[in-house]
């Protein structure tokens, strides 16, 4: 399908239109909207109502009693969900969330406005359990739950990335990621997942990964890029899979491992590890740090997450090493311990190399790679030559749930000054806690849904394109497997000449390892640009 | 058409209270019976609010973190942006609930030169709100001294420091003056602003219209068309110490403004401005983001159905053979 020209993507104007937002149904265009789960995806984790459809069909085949299945459902949450409560009766339609959504800013679409995408929700809430609603109906904003709502729903909830970026500026904190995760859940009630996610789901269920790799294919993925670092550097690295006795289990994306430019990221843990000399294992169980059941329900989130704790148990490690993933250390940070745990079978985790207790982990014992890679660099423990990266002029892109569930703000950026001398900031409200999502998040970065990535990945790329105009930068980092597969294609779209790397991959382009080669080319096998002066009597 | 909705709802009312005082024996409805009624639907309704979100568990740590993480000693956590303590999550709601820290990110989006974005500076918004909700604080607390006798002293001097500036021989209450300011500003932004015109309900007009109708007879009382305040004061005594009688000479503005004033009450439990209330149990907000340090409880854990190991192994038994990875069965 072709695409629209940079130009024509870009919305002409905010206006609001003149109908009333109840009253205009919701069109299904390809390029934006994606496509339905298929039977099998579901059936091979048992969701309910398997079937082929689309989203284009006049008939969903849902079930006959599906109103029930979902108002019913809808009480059950509101039970045990307080933030539903409070998101569904505090809203004041202030307006202060409108314009702060990416999806809003790249469509103009007055439906994804985070307070009228709430209302998408509220409204039928309204109807079904307050008592305004059930007497004024459309007056008060209350409506009906009719195929049409539903279909809206389907619609806008997965045209959001659940970035929390609204919640942000909310004055009550209300967080569209907490509405839209109960709503794809209530969608799921009734077998209206998208298939993009439904897919990773069942695959990752099955054989511990998004992508479906099985065991034997992720070892020889893993020692495809061994061979790789072993052609830059002439270190050979020796990894281990499923190791029992081993300190760590290290758990990366599985984006890390398949995708380019994710594989020169998991380069830079396998190069950090070796250099160190770190007792670490892959596990092929646990081959995922991402969860696409966090886009399903929390209850597939659970079942996801649970392979972590488990196989740490399995091999008996100390402690959980992370790597560099978004919605990954969403789950971890706020639901891995309450979930699954207690891990009272691991311990506080320790660095083996500089003895520093990360006592903000005592609890999950899971560290994020970033944090301990700072604390390396901090404590002088690995030798960097940041003149290696000199060809790149990097700027960072905070990843939403680092930012915004988390806080990982200064971690990555400590490295990165550490490994390059040309680093620039985005501006401020394009940064840190105000990042701008990459528009692919929360399970959205399938194909079919280029037209609408592109608009919701625009006011990203707009910041992107002015430190690239400004300070000729023409390389985004980052610290989220599904940014480093979605910025390529939002990049060369909106700003043709930046590339994109995870925060290792430049660690480990300027990492200086014991008994290295000279180094000839970076980690991606492009020439390194200036070159000492042994290489150049070579030449 | 929400618009035009809430305010013939608010002239209505306005209507039956003028009218209805003038029926013999309606005064005592209006002046007792009501407010009476509006109060316990108030407290009632609030209570009742409240215990129903307090009810709902809060089965997971999601505070929305706006500022850095503690994590290495060496690198600064930003305290009450991003709460590892009960200490920093009580500074964060302080300042969330006094200041509207939130609100005061605020920026405004625009769109240069047909694909430029740019976020403008915009505090308007956290302006008016924090002038409305001040302004109201105090002009509550000021009406203490109706029910109150003797009335205490802070009273006395939050009236005589609002009443700093004179309007002819009286004190000017600036509360009252900004009270109307910015109540009027909400309106007209919400009015003039299309996206905010776009998703606003009637909901959100009936509460500025009843405040913008008691503001104004408040003040019309005050200045224009002095109320009797010795009978108000009969009034309200009579209500608090629960022997209420109808003194005379309350005058019409008078009834208008308490019978508004019991509407708001009355409603205010069923409408948005539960907020009151609601930010206080707002889960983005008021947790501390220490789930990786400390354990958070969810009390309806249940069990799932998870993919274990063993079923794992048994189906790629073979290749992980080949591969050379472990396995813990032979065959």
């Amino acid at each position: 399908m072709a695409l629209p020209k940079p130009e024509e993507l870009v919305p002409k104007s905010y206006q609001p239109p003149p109908t009333d937002w109840m009253d205009i149904p919701v069109k299904f265009r390809r390029g934006t909207y994606l496509y339905g789960a298929r039977a099998k995806n579901l059936e091979a984790v048992g969701l309910p109502n398997p079937r082929e459809w689309s989203p284009e069909d006049e008939d969903w085949k849902l079930p006959a009693n599906w109103q029930e299945i979902i108002l019913e459902g809808l009480r059950e949450r509101l039970g045990r969900f307080r933030s539903l409560q409070i998101f569904m009766d505090c809203c004041v339609r202030c307006g202060a969330c409108a314009d702060k959504c990416h999806f809003f800013i790249g469509t103009g679409d007055p439906k994804n406005m985070p307070v009228l995408r709430a209302e998408l929700l509220r409204s039928v809430y309204r109807r079904e359990f307050t008592t305004a609603g059930k007497l004024m109906g459309k007056l008060f904003g209350a409506r009906e739950l009719t195929v049409d709502v539903l279909k809206e729903w389907y619609y806008y909830f997965f045209q959001c990335t659940e970035c929390r970026r609204c919640s942000v500026f909310c004055p009550f904190g209300i967080d569209m990621a907490e509405i839209t995760m109960i709503g794809r859940e209530l969608l799921n009630l009734v077998g209206c997942n998208i298939d993009w996610i439904a897919a990773p789901v069942a695959n990752c269920y099955r054989t511990g990964n998004h992508v479906g790799i099985e065991p034997h294919a992720f070892k020889d993925m893993v020692d495809f890029c061994v061979d790789e670092i072993e052609n830059i550097t002439g270190i050979r690295i020796e990894p281990s899979y499923n190791r029992k006795g081993a300190e760590i289990l290290f758990i990366a994306p599985s984006g890390d491992v398949f995708a380019d430019p994710g594989i020169y990221t998991l380069m830079g843990y396998m190069m950090l590890f070796h250099e160190i000399g770190l007792d670490y294992t892959f596990s092929t169980y646990a081959s995922e740090g991402g969860n696409f059941g966090l886009f399903t329900s929390h209850e597939m989130m659970k079942r996801l997450n649970a392979k972590m704790y488990a196989e740490a148990k399995r091999l008996g490690v100390k402690w959980i090493l992370g790597g560099e993933c978004g919605h990954m250390w969403r789950v971890i940070n706020q639901y891995m311990d309450t979930m699954n745990g207690p891990a009272d079978f691991l311990e506080e985790p320790v660095s083996p190399l500089t003895g520093t207790r990360f006592t903000n982990a005592s609890s999950t014992k899971m560290v994020h790679i970033v944090e301990f890679t700072a604390d390396l660099i901090r404590n002088n423990k690995i030798k960097l030559d940041p003149g290696r990266n000199d060809h790149l002029k990097v700027t960072f892109h905070d990843s939403c749930n680092p930012a915004r569930a988390m806080g990982l703000l200064e971690e990555p950026r400590y490295i990165i000054k550490n490994t390059c001398r040309h680093f620039y900031e985005m501006p401020e409200n394009t940064i840190r806690e105000q990042t701008f999502c990459c528009g692919s998040g929360a399970g959205l970065n399938s194909d079919e849904y280029m037209e609408m990535r592109l608009r919701g990945g625009l006011p990203r790329a707009n910041a992107v394109k002015y430190v690239h105009d400004k300070y000729g930068v023409n390389m985004l980092a980052c610290i989220c497997a599904i940014d480093r597969v979605v910025f390529p294609a939002l990049m060369d779209y909106w700003v043709p000449g930046v590339g994109v790397t995870g925060v290792h991959e430049l660690l480990g382009n300027a990492l200086v390892m014991r008994g290295e080669s000279l180094r000839e080319t970076d980690l991606r096998g492009e020439p390194l640009p200036v070159n000492d002066g042994e290489a150049k009597e070579d030449a | 058409m929400g618009m035009a909705f809430s305010f013939i709802l608010v002239v209505i009312l306005i209507l039956i209270v003028a009218l209805g005082v003038l029926v013999p024996g309606l005064q005592y409805f209006f002046a007792v019976v009501v407010p009476y009624a509006a109060l316990l639907t108030f407290l009632a309704g609030m209570v009742m609010r409240v215990l129903k979100w307090a009810r709902a568990p809060v089965p997971f740590r999601i505070p929305t973190t706006t500022g850095q993480q503690r994590s290495l000693p060496w690198i600064k956590a930003s305290a009450l942006d991003n709460p590892s303590t009960t200490a920093g999550v009580i500074g964060r709601m302080a300042l969330e609930i006094l200041l509207f820290r939130s609100l005061f990110r605020n920026t405004r989006l625009e769109l240069h030169q047909g694909s430029r974005l740019a976020y403008h500076w915009e505090k308007w918004l956290w302006l008016g709100a924090l002038l409305f909700h001040w302004s109201m604080l105090l002009v509550v607390l000021r009406h203490l001294r109706f029910f109150t006798e003797p009335v205490p002293g802070f009273v006395t001097l939050l009236a005589d420091l609002d009443g700093f500036f004179r309007f002819g021989l009286q004190g000017l209450y600036i509360s009252g003056v900004t009270f109307l300011v910015a109540v009027t500003y909400l309106f007209l932004r919400r009015v003039l602003i299309p996206q905010l015109r776009y998703i606003s309900l009637p909901a959100d007009y009936i509460p500025l219209f009843l405040l913008l109708g008691i503001g104004s007879t408040g003040i019309l009382m005050r200045y224009f068309y002095r109320v009797d305040v010795t009978a108000v004061k009969e009034l309200t005594m009579g209500l608090v110490t629960l022997q209420p009688v109808v003194p005379d000479g309350l005058g019409m503005l008078f009834f208008i403004h308490l019978f508004l004033v019991s509407v708001l009450a009355a409603y205010f439990p069923f409408s948005k401005l539960v907020h009151m209330g609601g930010i206080f149990l707002s889960p983005t907000r008021n947790l501390p983001n220490d789930s990786r340090a400390r354990r958070h409880i969810n009390p309806w854990n249940y069990p799932v159905p998870v993919h274990t190991y063993e079923e794992y192994e048994e189906e790629f038994r073979d290749k992980m053979k080949l591969a050379g990875l472990p396995v813990e069965k032979e065959g």
